[in-house]
């Protein structure tokens, strides 16, 4: 009988074949903990009498939703987190290098037929570098830090495939926030997203991440691109990896096939307050916006802040308009730096900040007001992400929150 | 017991905001929960209350602060017609259980609601409505008071069994 690639992963790392619905304790290649859900898996490994982790060398520990602290309440967590990772010896990235999610890719800590947990939601975008990787609560967290492994149900896949050039101004955001629509907030529960296909394989590794990481959105517990070419040239200068043999069987079993084109997709955008509420552009071009936010896991890497910076060519932004952009890290930061993005941004009237969250998860700063109304390139618009529960928040592509943002209103990239 | 009712796609943002994840106390927590979308919740809520909610209880976030502000206010039980993955199992490591029922929506907001999980029904109003059993192998997690009371008594743990826990 054939194998989906979550089955291989699991099989391959257990030495024996492991199917769909089966219960299994899994040995965890990597955990990641952020400033926001450390502290409680922390303290949950302690009450398990947890006295040293399994591996510190396993452990990515860094901070990225509250930072630089933003109260002494974060501030008081993150000594928490700095003392726990000197006492095991776990290497801290602390505020230094940006989102969790982006970093773990970046620094290769998440490579090709791996099982990673991480505590966060947003785990799933590390199945863009071929991994199984999945968002855990922080008691099970606490779990896998004393013991190095979980127990899974491992999940049935639906099979994504995907074919055709995307149009001008188009692109990876457009596809998963239609997805998400046709599959709906919770049509792959305890599922996971197996993508593929003509565009999948011609797909950079940034939108291979865009796509994965709202895998989440539709309830998956994973999203996948069975490792290739684009993933194995992604991890040189990164980390050594070998390659391993995690291809879909012609003959797997999965438990829906769905099949897109994206020949005439268009630019889309979710509407409030749900992320599978993605309608054509056109049906909201005109929508007043008060803040556009550009970054998040989703979408703040070097080649998204190149996408809004082509769209914003020599324009302004809107005066009407906040214009935050957060590149999802330093190394990004860096590219955008060096290829005169941020001045641009800056010149052009948007208020850049170091690497971090941002407004994403309305903890930290940028909040919105009741009745106010955002534009954002993040992967959740639900009622109170970004501030008040009065407030809304759409979600779409960097090309149409840059176009968005010149206008004030919201608008089609393609006729900027 | 009364009955808090609850709609489609309760997500943990609504359960709790982001802005106090910064605390870790359930009844700090608590006393934010569903601030901004019911904020009767918080004043009103008494232990043993039992929330009740349509599809995809817990969505988004994997924010244990959920469940967490949920214990904080005394909520033992949750009914669903379904749940979101992780929150279900966070839900069952902090001690909340959480029971699915495909006639969820039909209980009503307010109701007095008694729950026999030996004969597998909850009961509102005179009504019964079944529901699910929790799989067996959350079932002794739930026996043991949590995952942390769990892994407690675990020497160590065998890696690829089937089932263990
Ligand atoms: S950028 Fe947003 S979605 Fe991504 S990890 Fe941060 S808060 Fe979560």
């Amino acid at each position: 009988m054939g194998a989906t690639v979550v089955e291989k992963i699991f099989s391959s790392r257990c030495g024996r074949a492991i199917s769909a619905g089966e219960v299994v304790m899994a040995p965890i290649d990597a955990a990641m903990i952020h400033d926001i859900t450390g502290p409680l898996a922390i303290r949950n490994f302690y009450r398990m009498e947890g006295t040293r982790v399994y591996d510190p060398r396993k452990i990515i520990m860094l901070f990225d939703h509250q930072v630089p602290a933003d109260s002494i309440a974060a501030a008081e967590n993150q000594a928490f987190m700095r003392t726990f990772a000197a006492e095991q010896g776990i290497h801290n990235y602390d505020i230094r290098e940006g989102i969790c999610h982006q970093v773990v890719m970046e620094k290769g800590l998440a490579a090709p037929g791996e099982i990673i947990v991480g505590a966060d939601s947003h785990t799933c975008m590390y199945g863009a570098a071929g991994a199984f990787a999945t968002g855990i609560g922080s008691t099970d967290m606490g779990f896998v830090l004393k013991f190095g492994a979980l127990y899974f149900r491992v999940p049935e896949s639906i099979r994504v495939e995907v074919t055709g050039r995307f149009a001008w101004r188009v692109g990876p955001k457009d596809l998963i926030l239609s997805i998400a629509r046709d599959i709906g907030a919770d049509g792959a529960t305890y599922q996971a997203l197996e993508f593929g296909g003509e565009t999948i394989a011609n797909m950079e590794m940034d939108g291979r991440m865009t796509c994965c990481n709202m895998a989440i959105e539709m309830g998956a517990k994973a999203g996948i691109v069975p490792a290739d070419r684009v993933t194995y040239a992604y991890f040189e200068g990164h980390r050594p990896v070998k390659p391993v043999d995690i291809y879909p069987d012609p003959d797997a079993i999965y438990r829906e096939h769905r099949v897109y084109d994206v020949a005439d997709l268009g630019p889309q955008v979710a509407m409030p307050h749900n992320v599978d509420l993605a309608v054509p552009v056109e049906e909201v071009a005109g929508t007043p916006i008060d803040q556009v936010f550009i970054g998040s896991c989703t979408n703040g890497r070097f080649g998204d802040l190149a996408e809004a910076a082509e769209v914003l060519s020599d324009n302004r932004f809107s005066d009407a308009v906040r214009v935050i952009i957060i590149p999802a890290s330093r190394d990004e930061y860096l590219k955008a730096l060096r290829a005169g993005l941020i001045e641009r941004f800056v010149t052009a009237g948007a208020l850049v900040e170091a690497p971090c969250c941002g407004p994403c998860m309305g903890g930290a700063f940028g909040l919105l007001g009741p009745g106010e109304v955002s534009l954002s390139t993040s992967n959740r618009n639900f009622k109170g992400r970004q501030g008040s529960t009065e407030a809304r928040v759409y979600l779409c592509s960097p090309a149409t929150a840059a176009a968005s943002a010149i206008y004030g209103e919201i608008t089609d990239p393609r006729e900027t | 017991m009364r009955v808090w009712k609850f709609a489609d796609n309760i997500d943990t943002d609504a359960i709790i905001p982001g802005r106090y994840l910064i605390h870790n106390d359930p009844a700090v927590l608590a006393l934010h929960a569903f601030e901004g979308t019911r904020d009767e919740f918080s004043k009103n809520v008494r232990g043993g209350d039992v929330i009740v909610a349509g599809r995809n209880f817990g969505c988004g976030s994997s924010r244990e602060h959920a469940p967490l502000a949920l214990t904080g206010a005394g909520v033992r039980v949750i009914i669903a017609r379904t749940f979101a993955r992780i929150f279900y199992r966070n839900a069952v490591n902090v001690g909340i259980l959480p029971l699915v029922c495909d006639r969820a929506d039909d209980i009503p907001d307010g109701a007095d609601i008694t729950i026999d999980i030996e004969k597998g029904y909850v009961e509102a109003e005179g009504t019964r409505y079944p529901v699910e059993p929790v799989p067996g192998f959350m079932q002794d997690i739930i026996t043991a008071g949590g995952l942390v009371d769990y892994a407690r008594e675990l020497e160590e743990v065998k890696t690829c069994t089937g089932s263990q826990v």
